[in-house]
């Protein structure tokens, strides 16, 4: 390298947000174009669910002949979807809950403390990181089912308290808090217990916030498991009841199912709006999905 | 995970102070341990080696009442699961979910991510939100969405294409197409993961090398090619086995818009443990599409062990 090398802040980085070249049109025009494909979808299905049934009878047209919310309507008299919105948020509550309290326990204990078994711990949580989810399916279930819990909140709630997911979002965390701090704390008289839950717990407020989030939206979504587990349209959740009803006796009431995907959808796009940064900093960090 | 993870955890593991009371210190670790270390060990770990187990039985509904006296039936399962054509079938769909899926996703990833980069300082965030949105959402409503827009009649795919003078096919009831048709919509939906990431893995990289280039004389495709895809190559390879162990587990997308077919041409092997254990109650045959599917994703995750050791 040559002279142009000396540091040049104009030259050594990008401006935030800016490309070193001028912007080009034709970038935009293809993410624009590119946009446009991603959205359209959200919006079809927005359309669809306040088309009324008899536009899904002529020829396909973009736009509802006469809007209404008859299809959301029907999500309510004919099927329980409230009950199945009551089921899904309780349910990606309490795991997420969970996931709060039990991961940065571990994740401290594995970055910051010293303990026999903590590598097999380390170990093993890691090594579960990228199981496929099927493979626990059967035994839980077997699990479940011998203690009564298939078809309850317990059994559709207890196997995901505690995901490897978390405490590998911590324990990367806790690494760079600064030992120092710990120090301090313990010198001036304060236990383990005390600095976790005054130090160490405020410090890691954005982390915890992330693994919040993405722990919601991943239990929120989540379909395989909640599909074997709740067998009464009782304990259905939004995803589970969706699915149901698209292959079952409603496959064709496509506006019903477009307002039903409407219902699954929209908290979620809200949550993700509101909270964007935390959610893909938290993924461009970690390189995992909730 | 990555480089700089490890030499953090090197320095952090050098710097707990040694304690004079050793049982002490156990007993503070495990407090912190413990609650998870419980229900990890309960829901977690003790399913996947009751699942090896489970593969060796001939465990069924009837066993439900009692689970531990189901009949050990031995290496049967899986002989029958090697001889049964439709096994095969499945894992072959799933395959070529995944080969042609996973490129697709990544390249187009990528693509997104340097436009991005390079060229757009303003609506980033309107961009970013825009094409993360479908990665947030469920896959069940999304593959509901889909379904409608790829409906030969009333769908948004073939009005266009009426539009254009082309009568377009029934794209999830036509044998050749099904597939490719849940590719396609595979790849819209994750490709905005892979953006965020090749995102961070962009800024990452010094400008100073692209100066360097550019004054050797590169022009763009060549700072792309000599400058970005080396340095980013840790972030595709573990891009790579992320989205591939992923797309190895293919489920909702067949359940909800074909139920596996035409044909079983979209039949997947999560599907058909699925269809064994649940609609027909073999949970002992079931479990062993189960482990044969996790001995795949964890051959995938040992590459990547392998890989990423060797760019040390």
């Amino acid at each position: 390298m040559t002279a142009a090398s000396a540091p040049a802040p104009a030259l050594a980085r990008p401006a935030p947000g800016g490309g070193r070249t001028s912007p080009n049109l034709w970038i935009y025009v293809l993410l624009v174009g590119g946009l446009v494909l991603m959205v359209g979808p959200f919006l079809w299905m927005l359309l669809g669910s306040i088309k009324p049934q008899a536009d899904f009878l002529r020829a396909p047209t973009l736009m509802p002949s006469t809007p209404t919310t008859d299809n959301y309507q029907r999500l309510f008299d004919q099927l329980d979807f409230p009950r199945f919105f009551f089921n899904s948020s309780v349910i990606a509550l309490a795991v997420t809950v969970g996931n709060l309290v039990f991961c940065p326990m571990l994740g401290y204990a594995l970055a910051k403390l010293r303990w026999r078994g903590k590598r097999l711990i380390m170990g093993l949580v890691l090594a579960t990181l990228m199981v496929p989810a099927g493979i626990t399916l059967i035994p839980n279930f077997i699990l479940m089912s011998s203690f009564g819990l298939v078809n309850s909140y317990p059994g559709l709630i207890l196997p995901f308290l505690a995901g490897p997911f978390g405490v590998f979002l911590m324990r990367q965390f806790m690494f760079g808090v600064p030992n120092e701090l710990l120090e301090a704390a313990r010198m001036d008289g304060a236990n383990e217990y005390r600095v976790f839950w005054a130090i160490v717990v405020p410090i890691a407020a954005p982390v915890l916030a992330t693994l919040g989030i993405l722990t919601f939206l991943g239990n929120w979504n989540s379909f395989l498991y909640p599909l074997v587990m709740a067998q009464s349209p009782q304990m259905y959740t939004l995803p589970v009841a969706l699915a149901t009803f698209a292959t079952g006796q409603y496959q064709a009431d496509h506006g019903m199912l477009m307002a039903g995907s409407v219902i699954l959808v929209v908290p979620v796009l809200i949550v993700f709006i509101v909270f964007q940064r935390w959610i893909t900093e938290g993924i461009a960090t970690t390189g995992l999905k909730g | 995970m990555t480089v700089p993870a490890l030499a953090q955890r090197r320095a952090a593991e050098a710097a707990p102070p040694a304690s004079r009371r050793p049982w002490r210190d156990d007993l503070v670790g495990w407090t912190f341990a413990a609650p998870f270390v419980i229900l990890f060990g309960i829901f977690l770990a003790f399913p996947i080696l009751a699942s090896f187990v489970l593969s060796f039985t001939s465990f069924g509904l009837k066993d439900l009442a009692n689970p531990v006296g189901s009949t050990v039936v031995g290496l049967k399962n899986y002989v029958d699961l090697f001889s049964d054509p439709v096994f095969w079938t499945a894992l072959f769909n799933t395959f070529y979910f995944v080969i042609v899926g996973v490129p697709l996703t990544l390249v187009f990833g990528l693509l997104i991510a340097t436009a991005l980069n390079r060229g757009v300082s303003r609506f980033r965030t309107v961009f970013r939100v825009g094409y993360y949105l479908p990665v947030i959402t469920s896959i069940v409503a999304i593959a509901v969405v889909w379904r409608f827009l790829l409906d030969p009649d009333v769908g948004l795919i073939n009005m266009a294409l009426g539009g254009l003078g082309i009568n377009g096919p029934a794209w999830l009831a036509d044998p050749v197409l099904a597939m490719p048709s849940i590719i396609a919509m595979a790849v819209w939906r994750n490709l905005g993961f892979a953006m965020i990431v090749f995102l961070a893995g962009l800024q990452a990289i010094p400008a100073m090398l692209y100066e360097a280039a550019a004054i050797d004389g590169a022009g763009r495709w060549q700072g792309f090619r000599y400058v970005t895809l080396p340095m980013l190559r840790p972030t595709i390879l573990f891009m790579t086995v992320i989205t591939t162990i992923g797309y190895l587990q293919l489920f909702e997308e067949p359940f909800v818009m074909t139920n596996g077919g035409p044909l079983d041409k979209t039949l997947s092997i999560t599907m058909y443990m699925y269809q064994q254990g649940f609609t027909f109650f073999h949970q002992g045959f079931a479990s062993s599409i189960a482990y044969v599917l996790f001995v795949i994703v964890a051959f995938v995750a040992f590459l990547q062990f392998k890989f990423l050791r060797s760019d040390e």
